[in-house]
């Protein structure tokens, strides 16, 4: 049943989504340029960005197909999609069973083969090996990222987000050690999915090295404003999952309008919190090499497949 | 009682291990060790006639327990210990003499060993099997370094896999020492009696048998390396070989032992609780494999002590597998082979040790003729190799009848592989050992004269159980065959 | 859900965890002194388990045990290695024989062996922390492959430290405590050992002018 005040719930949930995204990652930006001692850019930079980009007019390479045009929008469209699902205000979400936690996977999925197969398309060195690249972390990111979802979906005994975050925030206060291995596993692919430092390195298009900004390259006005955002709201899709996984105090339970709204602020509070802890992690790290990557995602399905032992012989049949 | 010859037992070893520590170099060090040994071993036979008369015994509250199994243990390792510090007087002096060892490693030797000897003698008599833990622990510790004493790059060697290898496999038997006392507290409770030999025993029907069988795996296999069984059974050539004589002489005479009793005391355990042959089949498989791998080795050794160091672990094989049997005649068998393997092998190193000094090589293709240099020296590796390979008049040979006959009775699928194994044995030791004792040489007088009684003593005994056994000590045995179950 | 399970317990597995995780963490570990660290904190969580394992049960012997954890595992130790490593100047590398994602699969695999081992055992324990024992095994069985894995010396003890890790938390946390004497027994036995390591070591490097295992290959059978 979709009652109206979870119709619009949800309505503000992406709302908010799409409005935050681009403002966290002006706030890790800056964070970042505090910690490293340098003048740091305006809070709003990213929407300065968007809205430069979205005036602009697009640019297309002469062999460009309609997979080129499109993919930017099927990207744009999935992270969208994953906000919507994800609880961050309230588990009352009636888009939520449209998707379980492994679809979610399948989610961020679709975007990545879009987004590199967009890549391939205009056949530029940079944007295959890019392409590439961003296939092989998926390859090594995704099993992972299910193995987390399947420790947590352990304890709450479903798959659905919802449910998980009803049990988890509202249970009594339980030690899940395997929930720690998860956490930890989770930040690392975080990081790699979000091309952030120890994998990839946002802010520089070092020939080298570079993941998500060598599948982009070709992009333009519109395009890359659309890509922009999507890549924002992946990271706001990422954080506000790990907040609903490890931290889900706080998340309104149903659709009561007071604990929604105060819901929000912890929200706010939260991501500036995460934000500030990816800037530090950003900061005090170096980059992997690019062969280093496999063994730091091959650490996270380690450490997620851990979880999953331990929460079989620890906390089962408790 | 006033004199209490248990206490003194103890105290005698770890007293004169701490005097040599402090005093080891002076001139009087070498007797004060021998002194030490024999008080050792007559506290020990005192202790011995005494619980024959009167019975098994407590000792520190019940922390440790004397019964007719151990004491006979107790009494095998007090005498080859005084026999082998007699050993080591010249020997030591003669690789002082060569420039082999300096004085403040000659201490290192004389204190290490008494408390080397203490360490056994306490993991042999001790109730606690978490203190026999302890003390085997510490037995592989102090002789570490005994085995590194030459300090060459194959001692170091040896003494380094020495550790490794018997640090993991002790870490397994404190890992089944935790799940038996996990077992044991859920019947006897949270209190420090649950581990406590005497105690489980009597509650052995009543131990989680799904632990035990775990328990005792861990056990076997950890108490297994020290014992030598294979595979983890690499370091012992390698610490025999590379060790002073001596050493290698206790290390294949007693600490074996000491390691198998710590095996028998769990299999006691393992049996009452899971009931069958669970832990029996393990000790035969375990023993017949530990057989054919000395085997096989033994045939391709150039390196004397090398070549003996596996003819132990043949032995030992041989042994675990007889104890695998079970029944009295079996256990019979196989404490009187260990008796047997302890008396004869370490004759046989005493030997060995002189050959080598004499000729300055441990290469047997470089051994040759000791008959003509030294015909006692000759001899005694003569008939101790004729002795360790089982032949007729010496005692081994009839433990050994006695261990093949059992197993064509009872488990006639193993006699091939036992007839094989020691077939193997016979022809690749005394292949070997005949050039060495006949055969041309010219070699120089050693410059201390060596110690030639333990060699005879021991051997003398040997050939003596061999034709006749004293009834005293067949009723020992077999009581104490009765308690393995 | 895990309602019943008491706050101790739930510590008690939650430090279980985190030194199995740092045993993982020690396999990964490239650098000597950073691995020295690694198993220094590892003691020190096996320390504090003991102390919750302590304060619940009330067994006046554990906050010994725990005491000398700390003072053993977590300082003594972690700071004779660390003088060894500068004494010696051992280089900060670590060498390994089969390259760390592969020993990190095997190592996953020893977990689960491990966990099965201890299931069934675990299932008739009646002490609520029943599941460390399925840790404390993997936690030897993973130390125990840092230990035939890793070609130094100093690496190789301290897999062995971290195996002597695991058994103790299988002492103190799964079964609460082995009696007094055996616990000291083995905590003299662990010092001991390291100090004729580190005696040993001198001896080596002596001998070897050098700390890597490679050298030491001569004693072979024929």
């Amino acid at each position: 049943m979709i009652s109206i005040s979870g119709l619009i719930g949800q309505l503000f949930a992406i709302a908010l989504a799409l409005v935050l995204a681009p403002l966290l990652a002006g706030w890790v930006g800056q964070c970042r340029a505090w910690l490293q001692s340098r003048t740091a850019p305006p809070l709003l930079q990213s929407y300065y960005m968007l809205h430069k980009l979205f005036h602009k007019d697009v640019v297309l390479a002469h062999g460009a197909s309609s997979l080129f045009r499109t993919a930017p929008f099927v990207m744009f469209g999935c992270m969208v999609l994953a906000c919507a699902i994800i609880p961050s205000l309230s588990t009352d979400l009636p888009f939520a069973p449209a998707a379980d936690a492994i679809a979610l996977v399948g989610v961020f999925g679709l975007a990545r083969v879009f987004i590199s197969l967009a890549a391939m398309d205009v056949g530029t060195a940079f944007g295959s090996l890019g392409g590439r690249r961003e296939m092989l972390i998926g390859f090594l990111a995704e099993p992972a990222l299910l193995m987390v979802i399947f420790t947590v979906a352990m304890i709450a005994n479903s798959t659905s987000l919802a449910t998980i975050v009803e049990t988890l925030a509202h249970s009594d206060f339980a030690i899940y050690p395997s929930l720690a291995f998860a956490g930890i596993a989770f930040a690392f692919v975080s990081l790699a999915e979000n091309a952030r430092v120890p994998v990839d390195n946002p802010a520089t298009h070092l020939e080298l090295t570079m993941i998500h900004e060598a599948m982009i390259l070709e992009y333009s006005g519109l395009h890359l404003a659309l890509i922009e955002w999507a890549a924002s709201l992946k990271l706001y899709a990422y954080s506000c999952l790990g907040l609903a996984l490890f931290f889900p105090r706080g998340i309104a339970a149903g659709d009561s309008f007071p604990a929604l709204l105060a819901a929000i602020p912890l929200l706010l509070f939260k991501l500036a919190i995460g934000g500030f802890l990816l800037a530090l992690i950003e900061t005090i790290n170096a980059k992997l090499r690019i062969f280093r990557a496999p063994e730091f995602l091959g650490t996270a399905f380690l450490l997620a497949v851990l979880g999953l032992l331990v929460r079989l012989l620890l906390e089962g049949r408790a | 009682m006033t004199l209490d010859f248990f206490v003194l037992m103890l105290a005698i070893p770890l007293v004169s291990g701490a005097l040599l520590t402090v005093f080891g170099e002076r001139a009087w060090a070498p007797n004060l060790n021998i002194l030490a040994s024999l008080g050792t071993f007559l506290a020990a036979a005192s202790l011995t006639v005494e619980i024959i008369a009167n019975g098994p015994r407590f000792a520190f509250g019940e922390q440790f327990f004397i019964d007719s199994l151990n004491v006979f243990f107790v009494a095998l390792t007090a005498f080859v210990g005084l026999t082998t510090s007699i050993f080591s007087g010249p020997y030591m002096a003669n690789e002082a003499a060569h420039g082999r060892l300096t004085k403040p490693r000659l201490r290192l030797y004389k204190s290490m060993y008494q408390l080397f000897m203490f360490t056994m003698l306490a993991a042999l008599t001790t109730n606690n099997m978490g203190i026999l833990w302890v003390a085997m622990e510490a037995a592989t510790l102090t002789t570490v370094l005994l085995v590194s004493l030459y300090r060459t790059s194959a001692s170091l060697e040896a003494a380094w896999k020495y550790f490794i290898l018997c640090g993991v496999g002790i870490a397994q038997a404190l890992f089944g020492t935790i799940l038996l006392y996990f077992a044991a507290e859920r019947v006897l409770g949270q209190t420090g009696n649950a581990l406590l030999w005497t105690h489980l025993v009597e509650v052995k029907g009543q131990l989680e048998p799904n632990i035990m069988a775990l328990s005792f795996i861990f056990l076997l296999v950890g108490y297994g390396t020290k014992v030598g069984l294979a595979p983890l059974h690499n370091w012992l050539p390698d610490a025999h070989a590379e060790g002073p004589t001596p050493v290698s002489a206790v290390l294949s005479g007693l600490l074996l032992n000491v390691a198998l009793y710590a095996i028998l005391r769990c299999k006691v355990l393992a049996d009452g609780a899971i009931g069958g042959d669970y832990a029996g089949n393990l000790m035969m498989g375990f023993g017949l494999f530990t057989l054919l791998v000395a085997a096989f080795f033994l045939s391709k050794q150039r390196d004397i002590k090398r070549m003996f160091a596996y003819s132990s672990i043949e032995h030992m094989g041989l042994i675990t597998f007889a104890f695998g049997m079970g029944g009295a005649v079996a256990n019979f068998a196989g404490l009187l082979h260990m008796t047997m393997h302890s008396l004869t092998k370490s004759a046989i190193f005493f030997a060995v040790g002189h050959a080598t000094q004499k000729t300055g090589t441990q290469m047997m293709a470089d051994i040759r003729g000791l008959i003509g240099v030294n015909p006692l020296i000759g001899w005694g590796l003569m008939l101790g190799t004729l002795a360790i390979l089982g032949m007729p008049p010496f005692g081994v040979f009839a433990s050994e009848f006695m261990i093949l006959t059992h197993a064509m009775k009872h488990h006639p699928w193993a006699t091939p592989v036992l007839l094989l194994a020691l077939g193997v044995a016979f022809a690749a030791i005394f292949g070997k050992v005949q050039p060495m004792v006949f055969g041309d040489s010219e070699l120089k007088r050693l410059p201390h004269a060596p110690a030639i009684t333990p060699v005879f003593l021991h051997l003398g005994i040997v050939l003596m159980l061999g034709l006749y056994i004293p009834p005293y000590l067949t009723r020992w045995f077999h009581e104490a065959a009765r308690m393995l179950g | 859900m895990n309602n019943a399970v008491p706050l101790s317990a739930q510590l008690i597995n939650l430090f279980a965890s985190v030194i199995l995780l740092l045993a993982f963490a020690m396999l990964a570990q490239r650098r000597v002194l950073q691995l020295i660290n690694l198993f220094a904190l590892q003691g020190l969580a096996l320390g504090l388990s003991t102390v919750v394992a302590a304060v619940t049960t009330g067994q006046s012997h554990l906050y010994w045990s725990a005491g000398l954890t700390l003072v053993l595992k977590a300082l003594l130790l972690p700071w004779i290695l660390h003088r060894l490593v500068r004494r010696l100047h051992v280089k900060g590398e670590i060498e390994s024989l089969i390259n760390i994602p592969t020993t990190m699969l095997v190592g996953i695999g020893l977990v689960i062996i491990a966990f099965n081992v201890a299931l069934p055992i675990s299932q008739l324990s009646h002490t609520i922390t029943r599941g460390t024992l399925g840790i404390a095994l993997a936690v030897v069985m993973l130390a125990f492959l840092m230990m035939i894995t890793r070609t130094k010396a100093i690496p190789q003890v301290v897999g062995f430290l971290a195996m002597e890790n695991g058994l103790f938390l299988a002492a103190t946390s799964a079964t609460y405590g082995m009696p007094m004497v055996v616990e000291l027994g083995i905590a003299l036995d662990v010092l001991v050992g390291a100090i004729i390591l580190g005696v040993f070591f001198f001896q080596i490097r002596e001998q070897f002018d050098s700390l890597d295992i490679h050298h030491m290959e001569r004693l072979k059978d024929n």
